[in-house]
């Protein structure tokens, strides 16, 4: 536990600061006390086992769920003390890539990344070069008239940071961009985004378990497990790390502090199944 | 003991739909007033609520108009009222059946759609994508949705009832010789333009409660493909019983 959050944010306003941010579903405790921040132009890395609230927590920074308890600063602004419509306007500075994608799949490609353009009324001609620049950047030309479900996997995901990206936003937000995808994609994926975090200059917040991306792609790595962001360092310090559960989430080990919940679970199951 | 929970929850649950359908309600009409007004979108539902429900409007109405003149000929023939045939028809079909038929098969046509589309755009977070790209879903999606179905209920149910009075003159004249120009005389002479605007009113009334109970249905839908399959079913039950209920309280409050 040796960084703090507020390291990360230089002295300056921070682009995205979260204070003690507490998440709660029937009954169960997703986020704990979240508290970090993300200074301009920086990017970090949320790295953690499956099913530890990270697509949850992703969420809440452009606030499409509102915490229990806590506070949301976007540019220094309380996202949630804002209007509907400066919470919107708050939202277009941001572009989000969902984990499947999540493409609208009524529309085609070219819809689909040209929707958030249309939606702010630019002029047809211009939407029509921005998505071509758009999909160039992910690596994609050709694919305008396609249908999502034409796409393969990792197609997909880099449709949807075209889409993302098309309304030239600030902040970009990558939920699990490489889950599910072979090697070769997982690489070709981080690439994309290493070249759009040189290219735009933009503020990027990645969640992945995939070690070797979060080393490539982030300035800074959190691990976050059982609700809290326990552990924030530099991929080269976090890789080198003593932090038990560090260790455990690098070394990919089933044995460790990060399973001992899942143990417990599990025990209590068989038990109750008894 | 038990039995006491059981009904508490069944109360809550039904509070909570209660809840869900008239805040998305109000949510809906603070969106429908405020720009961007996607126009083509409006047209696109509005084909799909309206212009392609009409085989289905015009089978179901043209049917109930055969088999009613058919029953009330056979009955009135006991007591030689078969003068009434027309009358009974026209009556029955612009104030009653048609307006509740057509909303039934819409329900089950276009509700089920609706919910099965938004379930599933939230359970493949399209929904949240849309949120994320600064667009309301509510208006976007809820919106269009619920406009065109209130818009053409009315316009299918006027069709419904040209088109049921057409089917009781085919079985009455052609099937069971009655004298075409009395009965075409007799269809109308009850008939009072009260009778066919209120059930337009109740058309309209029904397209609100359709839509809306399968956009909720479908917006609030959990679980994957699961879930989107449980929203469709459910949208198309509580849909329909809706209908029914709203029916009765408007057939009393408009005569």
């Amino acid at each position: 536990m040796s960084r703090r959050a507020e390291s990360g944010a230089g002295g300056r306003v921070p682009k995205i600061r979260a204070e003690h941010l507490r998440k709660t579903f029937d009954g169960k405790v997703v986020l704990d006390d979240i508290d970090f921040s993300v200074a301009e132009g920086e990017s970090l890395v949320i790295v953690g086992p499956s099913g530890t609230g990270k697509s949850v927590l992703l969420k809440h920074l452009i606030g499409l769920i509102r915490p229990d308890s806590g506070k949301l600063f976007v540019d220094g602004r309380d996202f949630w003390a804002l209007s509907n419509t400066e919470q919107t306007a708050v939202r277009k500075k941001f572009g989000m890539s969902f984990q499947e994608g999540a493409l609208f799949d009524s529309m085609s490609v070219f819809d689909n990344v040209a929707f958030p353009l249309r939606r702010s009324g630019r002029p047809p001609a211009e939407v029509r070069e921005r998505v071509r620049v758009c999909l160039d950047m992910v690596h994609l030309p050709n694919v305008e008239r396609k249908r999502p479900s034409e796409l393969s996997g990792g197609m997909r995901r880099r449709v949807g940071f075209a889409r993302a990206i098309s309304h030239e936003p600030e902040i970009l937000l990558f939920d699990e961009p490489n889950t599910g995808l072979d090697p070769i994609m997982t690489d070709v994926i981080d690439e994309v985004i290493l070249e759009l975090k040189e290219r735009l200059d933009v503020t990027i917040v990645t969640i992945t378990h995939h070690m070797a991306s979060a080393r490539k792609i982030g300035d800074r790595v959190a691990l976050l497990h059982g609700g809290k962001l326990l552990y924030q360092a530099t991929p080269e310090e976090f890789l080198r790390s003593d932090d038990p559960a560090v260790r455990q989430f690098v070394q990919g080990s089933a044995d460790g502090p990060l399973t001992v919940e899942f143990d417990r679970e599990r025990k209590t199951a068989t038990s109750e199944g008894a | 003991m038990r039995f006491f929970e059981a009904i508490g929850r069944m109360v809550l649950r039904l509070l909570e739909e209660l809840g869900r359908f008239f805040q998305m309600f109000g949510r809906t009409a603070g969106w429908s007033v405020r720009p961007p007004y996607d126009v083509p979108e409006h047209f696109r539902q509005m084909v799909r609520v309206g212009v392609d429900s009409i085989p289905v409007v015009f089978l179901t109405t043209l049917f109930t108009g055969m088999v009613l003149a058919l029953q009330t000929f056979n009955g009135f023939a006991r007591f030689h009222a078969e003068s009434l045939v027309g009358s009974v028809v026209a009556l029955s079909l612009t104030r009653e059946l048609a307006p509740v038929l057509t909303a039934l098969m819409v329900t089950g046509r276009v509700g089920s759609a609706m919910a099965a589309e938004l379930g599933t755009m939230r359970v493949t977070e399209q929904i949240d994508a849309l949120t994320a790209l600064g667009t309301e879903p509510v208006q976007y999606l809820v919106v269009p949705r619920v406009a065109a179905s209130i818009l053409m209920m009315p316009l299918l149910v006027i069709l419904g009832d040209a088109i049921g009075i057409y089917g009781g003159y085919l079985v009455a004249v052609q099937l069971l010789g009655a004298n075409p120009v009395t009965y075409i005389e007799n269809s109308f002479r009850f008939l009072e333009v009260s009778d066919v605007t209120s059930g337009i009113v109740k058309a309209a009334v029904f397209g609100l409660i359709f839509s809306l109970v399968a956009c909720v249905r479908g917006y609030f839908t959990e679980g994957g493909a699961e879930g989107v399959g449980r929203s469709t079913t459910r949208a198309v039950v509580s849909g329909s019983l809706a209908i029914l209920f709203a029916d009765f309280f408007l057939t009393k409050l408009l005569f």
